[in-house]
């Protein structure tokens, strides 16, 4: 496929979002059970701003992919059956949830719901809800791609595995840059967690990669025009000047481009965030872990622009030759 | 239930692209609006068509075959490309199963385009919305055209008669017969989207004889050897035979 880059900006950016709210989230229920420090609201209410700008900055950037985007309503109505149309509905559930997280926390809006006599109920259990949006959505994206059996490389439950492990890694690496400054005394729990999911991310990335060079094909040339016949041959596409079907699904460059985007993600998505968010962690240096979340975001364009270079559609085989 | 489709004759198509150009001339003139072109005239021309047709080779050098292969929306029965959509503009009918994009409702997300695996989705660059083969929709049911000219563009096109258009739920109609006897088969049968259009294969019109029935082992004359009985002299069956 031919990579899009406003849809490479919308999966990245929602995926920090999402990942974003996770880390505050779990931090805040952490503390109320002692595990970790208290933090005032405001920390919260802030984070979950700033949480709810990256989902808004993939909203802005998915209306760039669309050619009617004043008909973008539109798309929430087939939910039974389109994962992109579930996506639609699920990321405003998820920027209205994160907006009420952030606002009962500025706020400080509190009751004791459920008898505890425990701080932040009415906070967490907003939290709880946009916990389940923000799971959805992530299953909801990862499903747009992985519902459809013909892009091989793509229908594999590790496609919804890495969109919810890379999103989240980015997110939480980015809470361990924010509490550097807003909450040092969480740095730990989000850097050790960062550390964690890149890692396990690493190697569900890397067994995405694995199963991917490995495909055996399903549709053939053969099958494609209905020929058996051990060497059959595209002679002519029937155009010289390219059309949708040679601009849409062809990434247009060299093998190894493609070969290099793949090391460079791996190293920028991987490696360098790791060792910056132990430096960072261990160090105490802000600016490490501010470089690390920036280096992994780099390097999740490049991760997004090869999984969707990477997807080798069937219609290919009626695209092969020109004339 | 009807399911209207075509039937494509891959041993008669000679690639003369003439469906190519009618689809083109008649779905960029009707009430839809232009099909985007872009440079027509010009270096790299690129537009919108729903109709291509591509040549393949099959075999090796002498012993090749030229195959002249028209591509077009097949209407799939399941078709995948319609569940994806996120707005309903993708639709199947249910009344004669023709699969229609309403471009007042395309979104142009592009989505089902890569749900198709055939590549016969076309997005439209002007209208920025995703178009494809309609089967002539706004033509096929208009009282105003003579019923015999009822038809796909395509299929009154073609100088050969390689197109065939009709119901194939109907087991008598022209082109289910056609299917039926002359072995027509869908593309990409794997994927399981029950292509409703099919292909006719390339066909050699072979004899088989066996040797038996180019020498008659069972000769009644030479078994009885009749010449040789009826006398020495010579009888009218000696000149003739
Ligand atoms: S050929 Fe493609 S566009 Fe046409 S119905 Fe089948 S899947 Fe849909
Ligand atoms: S491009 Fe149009 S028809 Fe295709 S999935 Fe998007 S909204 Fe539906």
């Amino acid at each position: 496929m031919n990579p899009a880059f406003s849809v490479i900006v919308l999966t990245t950016l929602i995926g920090v979002g999402q990942g974003l709210f996770l880390a505050l989230f779990s931090s805040q229920a952490f503390t109320i059970v002692k595990v970790l420090p208290n933090q005032p609201n405001s920390y919260y209410a802030l984070g979950g701003v700033i949480a709810l700008c990256f989902l808004a900055g993939g909203l802005v950037a998915s209306f760039f992919h669309l050619g009617h985007p004043e008909r973008a309503w539109r798309a929430a109505s087939q939910w039974r059956t389109s994962w992109l149309s579930r996506e639609v509905i699920a990321l405003p559930a998820v920027m209205g949830l994160v907006f009420l997280y952030a606002l009962v926390n500025g706020v400080g809006l509190d009751a004791n719901l459920y008898g505890w006599g425990l701080p932040d109920q009415v906070a967490l259990t907003v939290g709880a809800l946009g916990v389940a949006a923000t799971l959805t959505l992530f299953l909801c994206t990862g499903m747009i791609y992985g519902a459809i059996k013909f892009l091989q490389e793509w229908a594999t439950p590790l496609t919804v595995v890495n969109y919810f492990l890379l999103g989240s890694a980015s997110g939480f690496t980015f809470a361990a840059a924010y509490a550097a400054f807003a909450a040092p005394k969480m740095v730990a729990f989000y850097a050790g967690w960062a550390i964690t999911l890149t890692v396990v991310a690493f190697f569900t990335r890397a067994a995405a990669l694995f199963r991917n060079a490995r495909i055996k094909r399903v549709a053939t040339v053969q099958t494609a025009i209905g020929v058996r016949h051990a060497k059959v041959q595209q002679r002519s596409m029937g155009f010289m000047g390219g059309s949708y079907n040679t601009r849409e699904y062809f990434h247009g460059r060299t093998v190894l481009f493609l070969k290099s985007v793949k090391w460079i993600f791996l190293v920028l998505v991987f490696a360098v965030p790791v060792a910056l968010l132990w430096a960072g962690w261990a160090g105490g240096h802000p600016a490490a872990l501010m470089a690390a979340f920036a280096v992994q975001y780099v390097g999740l364009l490049f991760e997004r622009w090869f999984f969707f270079a990477q997807a080798s559609h069937p219609q290919n085989l009626y695209y092969q030759v020109v004339g | 239930m009807t399911q209207l489709a075509l039937v494509i004759d891959l041993n008669v198509c000679v690639g003369c692209h003439a469906c190519v150009t009618s689809c083109k001339q008649w779905n960029t003139s009707g009430q839809a609006g232009p099909l985007f072109d872009d440079n027509p005239y010009a270096q790299d021309p690129t537009g919108t068509f729903f109709n291509r047709v591509q040549t393949f080779e099959v075999g090796e050098f002498p012993c090749t075959e030229t195959i002249h292969f028209p591509k077009s929306c097949l209407h799939c029965e399941e078709a995948p490309c319609v569940p994806v959509c996120p707005t309903g503009a993708s639709y199947k009918r249910a009344e004669d199963g023709i699969v229609l994009v309403d471009y007042d409702k395309c979104i142009g997300c592009k989505y089902c385009s890569w749900a198709c695996p055939y590549g016969a989705r076309e997005f439209d660059e002007n209208q920025k919305v995703m178009k494809k083969c309609t089967l002539c929709v706004d033509r096929i049911y208009d009282m105003t055209i003579p019923a015999e000219r009822r038809k796909p563009a395509c299929v009154i096109a073609c100088p050969t008669n390689a197109r065939l258009f009709g119901d194939v739920h109907d087991p008598e109609s022209e082109v289910s017969i056609a299917i039926r006897e002359a072995g027509g088969y869908p593309l990409m049968p794997e994927w399981g989207t029950k292509p409703a259009n099919h292909y006719l294969p390339r066909r050699k019109t072979k004899l088989r004889i066996h040797e038996d029935e180019l020498v008659r082992a069972d000769n009644p004359l030479r078994k009885e050897d009749i010449r040789h009985e009826t006398g020495k002299d010579v009888t009218l069956d000696d000149w003739l035979m």
